[in-house]
């Protein structure tokens, strides 16, 4: 009989850690994209677009630095709230979130940097909030671009394993995720009950995947 | 509409050349006209921008505000409807929340764009697309608008029939509105008043036909479509010689010493007899057809214009032509 925590924890840690990559990502992009100082602007992007090159393991030994118990904010949040955030589920959701965010990020900063400039001006002179501009002009006519993001992000946070490794650890049934399950089965010599989890990896994968991409072609036909 | 007098007044350090644009506007409709580069959209995206330089008068009390409170309204050259949303949603998209439902549908009615209310802009033609542009800019309720090269990228079927649509439809416009645009058959058809701008300098202003008849400087004879400019030589106080095409002219004005050019129009040629004033030979001129009008080119240069019916195929170029001497253009420059 398979374990099903790996599965629960996995759909747990990557549901929470797009929806704020989704929206912080969002909100990160435009602020680049407004931003008018060019040596700033590479500055950012660089430090936003780093986890994606770095190798995860050196992202999880940054996040641990700051998360694990000496770090500031691990020691900030034992010290006040007594929440030990290292090698805790949260811990999953914050690696998945910083490793899977420079994908939302970038995506949704190409799909804002797409969309006609002129639309905008057209926004603000027909007296549209700025607010109002962001989410009916930007991000309306850059859906597509942000949705294909939001997969990858998705994606990416699922199948999140070497910042995982080092800031959640590998402990059954708190953060053991999918990956870490893959991993552990074959490192125990269950190549069978490995491949069942691989199964289901591939499967909710493909499901999100085609979901977002028929809502994006829906999406684009309508207006075209 | 609170306005009675919009004042403009620019100034920016760009690349190239600084930007120095300072106007009033009394009429209703102002040109400018410019050729590429000159600084004409920046002018338009000034007014319209929130730069501390650009100060906007409403009703003589100064202010200056963001765009969203500017009550201005922008026709961008690509139109700039939004595509994610219907003709009525476009048109409503500048009304807030609480406002009448009736103007949307006034608006569809009087840019007749009845039918079409669940369209997307991609599915409209250009002529469409620029009146739901307009519905939409009037459903806001703008005291200026501003027209940023309209016609630009049309074929000439389509711009002469947008050209008057355009203008039918601002007919009844009761506020300002400023055309930025390089061609002078536009300007002289949309505008009372006109802005001649050169590397962001003004170097005409005044009323449309003032500035065509009399356009004063090199630049602007060139803007308004003088196709024979010559540098001169003076001679004495009515002749001059042209040191172009190395002819001499008499002219109909005193000429004050600042004249350095001077302009002949294209049509300002007539045949002539070999001792008429101003007189010139045609011995090696090219002819060519076009539809409405023969073009002759003379050996020096000179370029004249001879209208024509279109079923008319025959012109002999006739030994000597001349121009009138108050037809000669003295220019500065």
């Amino acid at each position: 009989m398979m374990n099903w925590d790996p599965i629960i924890i996995s759909m747990k840690t990557a549901s929470l850690s797009i929806l704020i990559t989704f929206f912080i990502g969002l909100i990160v992009a435009w602020g680049i994209v407004k931003l008018k100082n060019d040596s700033i602007k590479i500055v950012l992007d660089g430090i936003f677009t780093l986890p994606i090159v770095l190798p995860p393991t050196v992202v999880g030994f940054f996040l641990l630095y700051i998360f694990g118990v000496r770090g500031p904010i691990g020691k900030f949040f034992i010290d006040f709230f007594a929440v030990k955030i290292a090698f805790s589920w949260s811990a999953t959701v914050i690696a998945a979130v910083v490793m899977s965010f420079p994908l939302m990020y970038r995506s949704a900063r190409g799909a804002f940097e797409q969309v006609d400039s002129n639309l905008v001006d057209a926004g603000r002179t027909l007296g549209m909030s700025e607010w109002k501009i962001f989410w009916k002009v930007l991000f309306a006519n850059a859906l597509p671009g942000i949705i294909s993001g939001g997969i990858l992000a998705y994606a990416r946070g699922l199948g999140e394993f070497g910042a995982t490794a080092m800031l959640a650890g590998n402990i059954a049934g708190q953060t053991r995720t999918l990956p870490m399950a893959v991993y552990s089965e074959v490192a125990a010599g269950n190549m069978g009950s490995a491949f069942d989890y691989v199964i289901v990896i591939v499967f909710i994968a493909f499901i999100a995947i085609f979901i977002m991409d028929y809502v994006t072609l829906r999406k684009e036909k309508q207006w075209k | 509409m609170g306005i009675k007098l919009l004042k403009v007044n620019i100034f920016k350090k760009l690349k190239e050349f600084d930007l120095e644009v300072d106007f009033e506007l009394k009429q209703k409709r102002l040109g400018i006209l410019g050729p590429s580069g000159c600084g004409k959209s920046m002018t338009l995206k000034s007014v319209l921008t929130s730069d501390e330089e650009t100060v906007y008068f409403d009703s003589n009390r100064k202010i200056n505000l963001k765009p969203q409170k500017r009550n201005v309204g922008y026709l961008f050259q690509n139109y700039a409807l939004f595509p994610n949303m219907t003709v009525e949603e476009n048109v409503a998209s500048g009304l807030s929340k609480g406002s009448d439902n009736k103007i949307v549908s006034e608006m569809i009615k009087r840019f007749h764009l009845e039918g079409l209310e669940k369209r997307y802009p991609r599915q409209l033609s250009g002529g469409q697309q620029q009146r739901v542009a307009l519905a939409r800019i009037l459903a806001y309720g703008p005291d200026v608008i501003l027209l940023d090269e309209p016609f630009s990228a049309m074929d000439t079927f389509l711009k002469e029939q947008l050209r008057i649509e355009l203008v039918n439809s601002l007919k009844d416009f009761d506020g300002f509105s400023i055309m930025v645009t390089h061609d002078r058959d536009e300007a002289f058809q949309f505008c009372d008043e006109l802005i001649v701008l050169d590397e962001g300098k003004i170097i005409a202003k005044g009323d449309i036909y003032e500035i065509f008849e009399n356009p004063k400087r090199v630049q602007v004879a060139r803007l308004t479509g003088c196709k024979n400019i010559s540098r001169i030589e003076i001679i004495d106080d009515f002749h001059l010689r042209s040191l172009d095409w190395g002819v001499d002219f008499e002219v109909s004005e005193r000429i004050s010493p600042d004249i350095t050019h001077i302009g002949i129009r294209a049509h300002d040629f007539s045949a002539a007899e070999k001792d008429d004033v101003n007189v010139m030979d045609t011995i090696d001129s090219t002819l060519l057809e076009m539809p409405f009008e023969w073009e002759v080119t003379l050996a020096n240069g000179l370029w004249w214009k001879y209208d024509k019916q279109i079923d008319n195929h025959e012109f002999t170029v006739p030994e000597y032509i001349k121009v009138d001497p108050k037809d000669i253009i003295l220019l500065e420059k």
